[in-house]
């Protein structure tokens, strides 16, 4: 009993890691898509910001700095894809798919340029990253029974970034339903004229939301490069940003239900790893793709209106043209 | 169309001059990545061109890779005309394989080679259809997005081609995730081997058959746009739904048959990999030559003769791009890949970044030539 409790708490641990940078994509997109802008490339700004952070890691040895440059980089791109979407009235999905297959090629040309091992970063020393932190009597309580072993074991040691992305979610709910600012964000995304016509820039609006997206972008490539991993590997992402995609829509582009979207699909990542070769009741063995696949299945069931409906920020994806 | 040009330029610049310039901003772009890893772009373009035509060899890859992009750029034009973007190609034409796969294998035991190779042809539109009907029926009659749902899609073909190859199709007493060899009489006769027939003799390169069928849905695909009335219905679609509804057209109807179409010409792509040289079905052969559709369309303006334009172009960097990696170390194959990004981003996304500029130009030289006629 025990011990299957003890199991229970590290599938949730694991969970909770693997779910990090999903929880940051999801939020990131949250604040794009409100805003009428579609984010297909956050994949790509995820995999750019990764790649920057182990770039300046192995340079500096500063997980700071490194933070910082994916910060950079990923809310560049942010800003390309709003010049192409914003200001060129471009179709965000060409946009969005041209950043991500740029961003694959590139960060391993660049990677093999700088390092020579095939585009992967050095692998970093401890003080390079964003180590897990144990919080205060955690080693003591891991004795106690339950709570105890759920502090230990789920609450404390993990790194700062995880922390980060949990505290994002009250964050991004706070931002778009309370304040002045998330209420434009989320007219500007429903019917952009009528904020045009309150005498608020919706330009300015939505380059603000992409740029935050390419802010919380930045922070989920920080924690796959240096905090979850020592270092970048190509396509590290491996469709990461596209399952971020996926909860958003899962969670109805809302902040709550997209992290809790962003759970299931991490506790769906971290049960299929344990559930290798392992025999179920009446089952049988459930082959690991399947339940690889389940993210995308249960999105495109969901998309098809079978359990509830997403339904999508109405203005989304159409370019905003004032006074013709 | 937000896009609406302010002036009319004449129809040479607007289908020969301002795609060139977009391009030429990618390359420029590209060469700026070269310069910044320290490398001379200008050599880096020479190597490439030596590479891809500069021999015999070369022109062979170079066909057989512009083959796999007429076959997906086709593909994604067929769905843009319908006002559709199947973001979904990679899936399709990776499905489709299953289907030569599956078709060949059942056959290969004793039926001939002239009855095989249409079948397998067939199962490769068939299935590529097939997984692209899924997304189709829910964009068309419940309403979710063809983008995100053919994106899943790709991820679940992805997670099913791993399971039936590393599992169930897997040849027994073979480590690598494939079936076994297909019997040798459904193999598409290389090129080389086609020449030989006729006493020329022409270097060994992957180069088949396929190249052929590619140019034959070239014209399949013009005169189905734009000479029938099935094309017709489908542009209509594709420019004004709501036009389309007023002249007695179904959109759902339409929406299913551009996206059939589209997934069957992804799923080619089969029939060049896997009958042409593969000759077994195996992991990931389609390589990305789904997504590089997109930019072979946007370039190729969707027109078959730019799509052909472009494949040629994209078939000569993959080409050059491997001989590139080989010549000059620092420069890795995926430039390619960075240069496909930055050609869908300025002949894409940016497409119409360039146009004011072009149009002052015109509008200069135009007024100048005026004054000198005056």
């Amino acid at each position: 009993m025990d011990d299957t409790f003890l199991l229970v708490v590290r599938t949730l641990d694991a969970t909770l890691r693997v779910a990090t940078p999903l929880i940051f994509c999801a939020m990131a997109g949250l604040y794009s898509e409100r805003s009428g802008i579609v984010d297909i490339g956050l994949e790509g700004k995820m995999l750019a910001g990764a790649f920057a952070a182990a770039t300046v890691a192995a340079l500096t040895g500063s997980a700071w700095l490194a933070l910082g440059a994916a910060v950079l980089i990923s809310m560049s791109l942010a800003l390309l894809h709003g010049f192409a979407c914003i200001t060129h009235r471009g179709d965000h999905v060409v946009s969005g798919v041209a950043i991500n297959i740029l961003v694959a090629g590139l960060t391993i040309v660049l990677g093999n340029a700088w390092f020579r091992q095939g585009g992967q970063t050095p692998s970093l020393p401890a003080d390079a990253r964003f180590m897990s932190m144990d919080f205060p009597g955690a080693e003591a309580m891991s004795e106690i029974p339950l709570i105890g072993q759920i502090y230990a074991e789920l609450i404390s040691g993990h790194n700062l970034l995880v922390y980060a992305g949990l505290a994002a979610v009250p964050l991004t709910a706070w931002v778009v339903y309370k304040t002045r600012f998330g209420l434009r964000l989320r007219a500007v995304g429903e019917n952009p004229a009528a904020v045009d016509t309150a005498g608020i820039s919706v330009v300015w609006l939505r380059y603000r939301a992409v740029m935050i997206c390419g802010v919380l972008t930045g922070l989920a490539g920080t924690y796959l490069a240096i905090a979850q991993n020592a270092g970048f590997s190509r396509d590290m992402t491996a469709g990461q940003g596209y399952i971020a995609l996926a909860a958003l829509i899962f969670g109805k582009w809302r902040p709550w239900l997209a992290f809790g979207a962003c759970l299931i699909f991490g506790l769906l990542d971290a049960v299929s790893i344990r559930m290798q070769g392992v025999e179920l009741p009446g089952i049988g063995e459930v082959p690991v793709q399947a339940i690889q696949a389940l993210p995308y299945v249960l999105t495109v069931v969901l998309l098809a209106g079978f359990i509830g409906k997403a339904v999508a920020p109405k203005a989304i994806g159409q370019p905003y043209v004032k006074e013709r | 169309m937000s896009n609406a040009p302010r002036i009319t330029l004449p129809a040479w610049i607007d289908i020969g001059v301002i795609p060139v310039v977009n391009i030429l901003m990618a390359l420029v772009a590209a060469g700026a990545v070269i310069l910044i890893i320290g490398e001379d772009p200008i050599q880096a373009v020479q190597v490439m061109i030596q590479g891809a035509v500069g021999y015999d060899e070369g022109i062979g890859y170079t066909l057989y890779y512009t083959t796999n992009f007429i076959f997906t750029g086709l593909a994604v034009s067929m769905a843009f005309h319908a006002g559709l973007f199947n973001i979904g190609g990679e899936g399709q034409a990776y499905f489709g394989g299953l289907g030569i796969g599956l078709a060949v294998l059942a056959l290969d035991g004793g039926a001939p080679g002239f009855l095989i190779v249409p079948i397998a042809i067939a199962a490769g539109a068939l299935f590529g259809a097939g997984w692209a009907f899924i997304p189709a029926y829910l964009q068309a009659y419940r309403g979710s997005h063809i983008v995100i749902t053919t994106i899943m899609f790709n991820f679940i073909a992805a997670a099913l081609m791993v399971y039936l190859l590393a599992g169930v199709m897997r040849e027994s007493g073979n480590m690598s995730p494939e079936t076994r060899e297909f019997a040798s009489v459904s193999f598409l006769p290389f090129m080389h081997e086609v020449f030989a027939w006729f006493g020329v003799t022409i270097t060994r390169t992957p180069l088949n058959l396929s190249i052929l069928w590619a140019l034959l849905c070239c014209v399949f695909v013009y005169v189905f746009i734009w000479r029938t009335r099935w094309g017709y219905a489908l542009r209509t679609v594709g420019q004004s739904e709501r036009a389309a509804v007023y002249a007695g057209i179904s959109p759902p109807r339409i929406v299913l048959m551009a996206m059939c179409l589209s997934g069957a010409l992804a799923g080619f792509v089969g029939v060049n990999e896997l009958l042409g040289v593969q000759h077994r079905l195996l992991l990931n052969f389609s390589a990305g030559y789904g997504f590089t559709g997109i930019a072979v369309a946007l370039m190729g303006r969707n027109h078959p003769v730019g799509i052909v334009l472009a494949s040629l172009l994209f078939g000569l960097l993959y080409q050059g791009g491997a001989e590139l990696a080989f010549e000059m170390p620092t420069i890795t194959k995926e430039m390619v890949v960075a240069l496909q990004g930055l050609v869908i981003l300025f002949s894409g996304a940016l497409a119409y970044m360039s146009r004011p500029w072009v149009e002052r130009l015109y509008l200069m030289a135009r007024g100048g030539a005026e004054r000198r006629a005056a």
